[in-house]
């Protein structure tokens, strides 16, 4: 007997918890790394983006608010379900050209349940007690900086997405992300995995697209606080975009170096003065 | 009756101020090849106090080159030696700080009593507190082996030249690097007095250099390719200019920029204290400070009360003679902040605030403003939204603490905050939803070297003060 007819994803875009095609009903296709045909993809607009900046910003400040520990258990509970579709992602990764893929996955794993382990500890390695020279109780905590622009990198593809998306996220910021255009579906099956990770809906938007063109909007947006920047390979581009994200004095990451430096990108410092008296 | 203070003027004879001045480059008073010179003022008076060199892009250059030559050297040194340089530099300014003081009100217009009794000792307080640090490298946070950037670009203000001076160049020297600094055109003196305290301290040539002059100089520091990191406070126009100035490069950027900090008084606040808050939020330093508590939000239900109370503390400040040491608001720093001052004031009266100014005489010569309060101020007019920079309070109210912090919170600006409440629990709720990077609750305009400062939003990133101030001039090098 012949195997039945395969039913095909439709790859659409992640914004606010929903998966849409592009407002304009554009899309492009992708092929394997062979060039077979694999999926038309959702390509989208700066309405699009647009969207999902004002979905971001929705909801910021309630993710914000979850208490250090919430936010822990899911991110952790991303790692969970990516542990569950490991093979799914392999596959994914074979079709992009990926040699390395089940390693590239166990890594993406490990990372995620590394920065899900930051969420109630940054207050205490960033933040701080200052012994001021007066009757004074002083101290800084680290705050969220609010909506992250991300441009996705393209390689490694699956691990460049977990450690921008996180890095940003742990610590109560939301996201508009930017899939790679090479390797879009990975960031759409990333999609179908934070959409069952108890994630509230708004905190991380993946757009894939011409991450070329869309970053633009999103580097000039007066809502989009931070840019992260390291997926940008075009170093004119990346230049143009830095100018147009100072427009609000966006907090700009050029290169992602490490998580830690990345996460407190992603962070401000807060101090707070009380005098202490009877 | 009434008794009069009697004047209670501090001697000038304390400063010797050079009538020409020169650059301070690799150690040396050099003069400029090419660059003109400019006068520089007491503005209580507006008479000159001396002449100071407009740095050219190729003194630019020789400073920078100065650095880089420096660097190398000064990074190796052993961060317990460097500490002894930053501490042999807090003693010297402790040794003349009434001197420095004096200078700075001279050339500033503050109050004697808030350079003698803030500025200064905090300037001192920031070379001792960051001289600790030079050896403790390892424990900012940055791994084992903190690297420092190299030569650092540093672009101050005039409304505290001496202390945004300290809070620059004192953790950028305990890190390691070497600075190339430019003070605000109108307030160069104290900047050129701190070069004569490092040729004392004995600091080795290059590692502090001190160029005058103005927009053009600061530019060329900004856009000199040997510079590898840039650190200015100033306004927020500016700040995006730089930040433009550098896309694209590998330069590291740190911003101080403006505020219009919002000051919050709940109908349980303790009044007396709180007026004495409110004052020292928008009339210290004439009201010239970045994190000025410039838009009072006021309870309904307290704000007649407030007001009048207010009003008869307002009536009772000094305003006058700089070097009295009864002053309590001093001069505006500049013809042109008194134009910017006046210009905004006019608007609140146009666009239907109302007025009320200090009765206090004003002396004949000199740039001077009254305490001004705006009441009836609604969240659209100029003086609600753009930083004046001066003796001006815009007065807002509100009905539940949900109203006033979508109002504090609503202005691209975020740098600091103040909350006035007896009850513990609001003011943790509150200062946590305020986005600002400094909240001061039940007091205001404090500051420690040990207190990191710096804003949200639009009033820049990166921090000064404490540890986190001491990072912006690190990175983590590869692990040992």
């Amino acid at each position: 007997m012949n195997s039945p007819i395969e039913v095909n994803r439709t790859a659409k875009l992640f914004i606010n918890g929903a998966f849409p095609r592009s407002e304009s009903g554009r899309s492009f296709p992708v092929a394997d790394a062979n060039g077979k045909f694999i999926a038309n993809v959702a390509n989208a607009t700066r309405k699009d983006a647009r969207d999902a900046v004002v979905a971001a910003a929705a909801a910021q400040p309630k993710w914000a608010g979850a208490s250090a520990y919430n936010r822990g258990q899911i991110v952790y509970r991303i790692a969970e379900i990516l542990q569950g579709r490991k093979a799914q992602f392999m596959a994914e990764l074979n079709d992009a050209g990926v040699k390395s893929a089940e390693k590239q996955v166990d890594q993406a794993i490990n990372q995620i349940i590394w920065y899900a382990g930051w969420s109630d500890k940054l207050a205490m390695t960033v933040g701080s007690s200052n012994p001021v020279a007066g009757p004074f109780f002083n101290f800084s905590n680290p705050e969220p900086t609010g909506v992250i622009a991300i441009v996705i990198s393209e390689k490694p593809p699956l691990l460049s997405l977990i450690n921008q998306l996180c890095a940003a996220i742990v610590s109560g910021n939301t996201v508009v992300a930017l899939a790679p255009q090479s390797a879009p579906l990975i960031s759409v099956s990333f999609a179908e995995v934070l959409a069952t990770s108890d994630l509230p809906a708004g905190v991380v938007n993946l757009l894939t697209c011409d991450s070329d063109e869309i970053a633009f909007w999103l580097a000039s947006h007066l809502e989009v606080d931070g840019i992260d920047l390291s997926g940008v390979s075009d170093s004119e581009l990346k230049t143009k975009l830095e100018f147009e994200a100072a427009i609000n004095l966006k907090r700009v990451l050029r290169d992602f170096d490490d998580g830690y430096t990345a996460m407190q990108s992603w962070l401000e410092i807060k101090t707070v003065w009380h005098p202490q008296g009877l | 009756m009434k008794f009069e203070y009697a004047p209670a003027p501090e001697s000038t004879s304390i400063v010797n101020i050079k009538s020409k001045n020169d650059l301070f480059i690799d150690n040396e008073f050099i003069s400029s090849k090419k660059g003109s010179r400019f006068i520089t003022i007491n503005p209580a008076t507006e008479e000159v106090l001396a002449e100071i060199t407009a740095a050219t892009d190729d003194d630019v250059d020789l400073a920078v080159t100065a650095a880089r030559k420096a660097f190398k050297s000064w990074a190796k040194l052993a961060g317990a030696e460097r500490a002894k340089y930053l501490f042999r530099i807090a003693r010297i300014i402790q040794d003349r700080a009434r001197e420095i003081a004096v200078l700075e009100t001279l050339n500033n217009g503050k109050p004697i009593r808030e350079s003698r009794d803030v500025d200064i000792p905090l300037v001192a307080a920031h070379f001792f507190h960051y001289a600790g640090w030079a050896d403790k490298l390892e424990y900012a946070g940055l791994g084992s082996n903190p690297k420092p950037h190299g030569v650092v670009g540093q672009i101050i203000p005039w409304n505290f030249p001496m202390l945004m001076l300290a809070w620059k160049i004192a953790p950028a020297l305990a890190a390691g690097n070497t600075v190339v600094l430019k003070p605000a055109e109108t307030t160069s003196l104290t900047a050129l007095l701190f070069a004569e305290i490092c040729q004392q301290a004995d600091l080795p040539p290059g590692v502090v250099n001190i160029v005058t002059g103005a927009g053009d100089t600061g530019r060329a520091i900004v856009n000199h390719p040997d510079v590898n990191k840039i650190a200015f406070t100033g306004s927020t126009e500016v700040g995006r200019f730089i930040a433009q100035s550098i896309a694209g490069t590998k330069k590291k950027l740190t911003l101080e920029l403006g505020g219009k900090a919002a000051n919050i008084v709940f109908d349980d606040a303790p009044l007396d204290q709180t007026i004495e808050g409110i004052v020292n939020g928008i009339f210290f330093n004439q009201g010239h400070v970045c994190c000025a508590g410039s838009r009072l939000l006021v309870q309904e239900s307290i704000h007649d009360e407030l007001l009048s109370l207010l009003y008869q503390r307002l009536e009772l400040l000094r305003v006058g003679d700089p070097l009295d040491k009864n002053t309590d608001v001093g001069a505006i720093n500049s013809a042109a902040q008194l134009v910017k001052i006046q210009e905004l004031a006019a608007s609140g009266e146009a666009e239907g605030a109302n007025r009320w100014s200090s009765s206090c005489q004003l002396p004949a010569n000199g740039f001077w403003f009254p305490p001004t309060v705006f009441t009836n101020v609604s969240q659209s007019h100029r003086i609600a939204r753009e930083e004046i920079f001066g003796p001006v309070l815009s007065v807002l109210t509100f009905r539940t603490p949900d109203e006033a912090i979508a109002k504090a919170n609503n202005t691209p600006y975020g740098l600091s905050a103040g909350v006035w409440t007896e009850k513990g629990s609001r003011i943790l709720e509150v200062t946590s939803k305020l986005k600002a990077g400094v909240v001061w609750a039940n007091t205001f305009n404090k500051f420690d070297p040990t207190s990191p400062f710096g804003g949200y939003k639009e009033s820049g990133y990166g921090r000064e003060g404490g540890r986190q101030g001491l990072t912006a001039y690190l990175f983590a090098g590869e692990n040992e």
